[in-house]
């Protein structure tokens, strides 16, 4: 992890408050695992925000992030123009791990919880591993990278509110998507609740998001609680991903 | 050449920047940034009896100018802080604080004589002021004599210097630092945070999973040098001031309000090579402002 200096090259609304932003830096560009994350400053912020890396083109120098605009900051860095120079973070943290004997992965995300899960599957499907996607979005308009998803692999789409879709939670459709080997979760906590209970017999990783402070492990401010020694797990440090039967949600 | 150096009771430090407790960890992560053997000092995160888990999740939150904390002093205990983390930090060539937190007198005093047994660290911030526990700690912050108790019992029980962290969440700042002053600390650390609250809008409750938190950042550094500027005049021991310092202006600041170093905090969160940065320009400030050494600054913007 270091301290970087990238610059904007592109930003755009990909859907309803969801921003696509591509950012140039070789180094990030050429060593991020899917699953890390940039710690990113945003101008007149005490606290850096944490972005997950939502794909790498190691040739083009390029890495893209996606975030939805929640609150001041997210809706200030929105609004950052190409070339405009972001000091950020990264990669932080530990990527997600997988075995490369594996045939088929399925990966089931929820709203902005989605992007580091289409980092790993196009990693997944360069090894030669077949991808499933369940994508669970709250309604049509807020529906996005569907096609680079399927792109990758079969996907299935569920809108909360059924505008789009499956009518439902990620949860109500993984009995229609035949067999896999892992599984890879991130969304929000009570969503990966569900899917870790729904999954327990299958061996599966999630990703976690908390509102970190230093977001390099010194604070202690994004833990959780683990079945390890000490009895935790510290998000932005020995996460963001985590073997789902380490950590307890 | 401009002298940084500061001799306190217990420490020489080469300058006078430290990193804040709590805000630094044990070293190890900043340590993979820049070598630590830059810095004046190193205040360690606080330190128990027993293991501490901390308070629920979420524990931050940004706010104007600053942010609130409710992390509630997890640590893995002070036995496990002697055994793995105070060797770390001694192989750098800098003065280690251990800053100590309890929620009795007897958790105190305990937690003090476990640090007699190494002498890797060079002196105690006694903290008496966590608004983020239950238990302990705050209240010893706030009334002059439990402060004044705690001071002295700690005081009797250990090797190091001692100084006392005080809490900004009191009405007579200067009662509290007269009373842990008379009880025998050797110098005196604040502020530490005060204590807020903020509402999520979305579901209209407090953010904060432990409802309300320690105010920290740039919002709270005029209060901090009111209350240096204030107890200075009031007491003789030195001062390790804190309270939203960013840059090596703040510091000067600090120093002029009456304090004697001080320590970092909020600040790393922003940029992981602050106190680093900090350290490198503060010769150059110093030196705008008509000073060839650290020590002629302390108090003088008190006059004469």
């Amino acid at each position: 992890m270091k301290r970087l200096q990238m610059m904007v090259v592109s930003v755009k609304e990909i859907a309803l408050d969801i921003v696509e932003m591509v950012l140039k830096h070789q180094l990030a560009a050429s060593t991020a695992k899917p699953g890390q994350f940039l710690h990113i400053l945003v101008d007149g912020h005490t606290l850096r925000r944490p972005i997950s890396i939502a794909a790498t083109d190691p040739n083009q120098g390029t890495v893209t992030i996606l975030f939805k605009k929640l609150g001041a900051g997210t809706q200030q860095l929105a609004t950052c123009k190409p070339e405009t120079i972001i000091d950020a973070l990264g990669p932080n943290g530990n990527g997600f791990s997988y075995d490369s004997d594996m045939g088929t992965a399925l990966l089931v995300g929820g709203g902005i919880g989605i992007p580091p899960l289409y980092n790993l599957g196009k990693e997944l499907n360069k090894q030669g591993i077949d991808v499933k996607a369940v994508l669970g979005f709250q309604s049509h308009d807020q529906v996005f990278y569907e096609d680079k998803f399927r792109e990758i692999g079969e996907a299935w789409i569920v809108t909360n509110d059924g505008s789009y879709g499956y009518k439902g939670m990620v949860t109500d459709v993984l009995d229609q998507i035949g067999s896999f080997d892992d599984y890879f979760s991130c969304g929000p906590l009570p969503m990966l609740q569900a899917v870790t209970v729904e999954l327990s017999e299958k061996r599966g990783y999630i990703s976690l998001e908390e509102r970190m402070g230093c977001g390099v492990g010194a604070c202690f401010a994004c833990v959780i609680p683990a079945k390890t020694e000490s009895g935790y797990k510290k998000i932005c440090q020995d996460g963001p991903v985590f073997a789902a039967s380490e950590v307890i949600l | 050449m401009t002298n940084l150096t500061v001799h306190l009771p217990g420490l020489t430090l080469k300058n006078p920047i430290m990193p804040a407790s709590g805000c630094f960890g044990f070293g190890r992560e900043y340590g993979a940034f820049y070598d630590l053997s830059q810095l004046g000092a190193v205040i360690m995160k606080a330190a128990t009896q027993e293991a501490r888990f901390g308070n629920p999740t979420p524990r931050v939150a940004e706010t104007t100018a600053g942010m609130l904390n409710a992390i509630g002093l997890q640590n893995p205990g002070v036995e496990q802080i002697i055994a793995s983390e105070v060797p770390n930090l001694a192989s750098y060539d800098i003065p280690v604080i251990a800053n100590i937190a309890g929620s009795s007198l007897e958790e105190y005093v305990t937690v003090a004589k476990a640090f007699n047994k190494t002498t890797a660290i060079q002196a105690l911030e006694l903290n008496i002021s966590c608004p983020n526990v239950k238990a302990g700690g705050i209240q010893f912050g706030t009334d002059p004599e439990l402060a004044a108790m705690v001071t002295k019992a700690v005081k009797k029980v250990s090797n190091h210097p001692v100084y006392v962290k005080l809490s900004p969440n009191v009405s007579d700042i200067v009662a509290m630092a007269k009373a842990v002053e008379q009880a025998g600390a050797d110098g005196l650390s604040m502020i530490n945070t005060l204590t807020g609250m903020t509402i999520d809008l979305g579901n209209k409750q407090p953010l904060l999973a432990n409802q309300t938190g320690g105010l920290s950042g740039p919002a709270i550094k005029p209060i901090a040098i009111r209350m240096i500027y204030e107890v200075k005049q009031h007491v003789s021991i030195p001062i390790i001031g804190m309270g939203g310092i960013g840059n090596a202006k703040d510091v000067l600041e600090f120093l002029l309000a009456g304090a004697s170093a001080v320590a970092i905090g909020t600040a790393n969160f922003q940029n992981p090579y602050i106190c680093a940065e900090i350290i490198d320009a503060l010769p150059d400030i110093l030196t705008t402002y008509g000073f060839t050494k650290v020590t002629d600054a302390i108090g003088k913007g008190h006059g004469a």
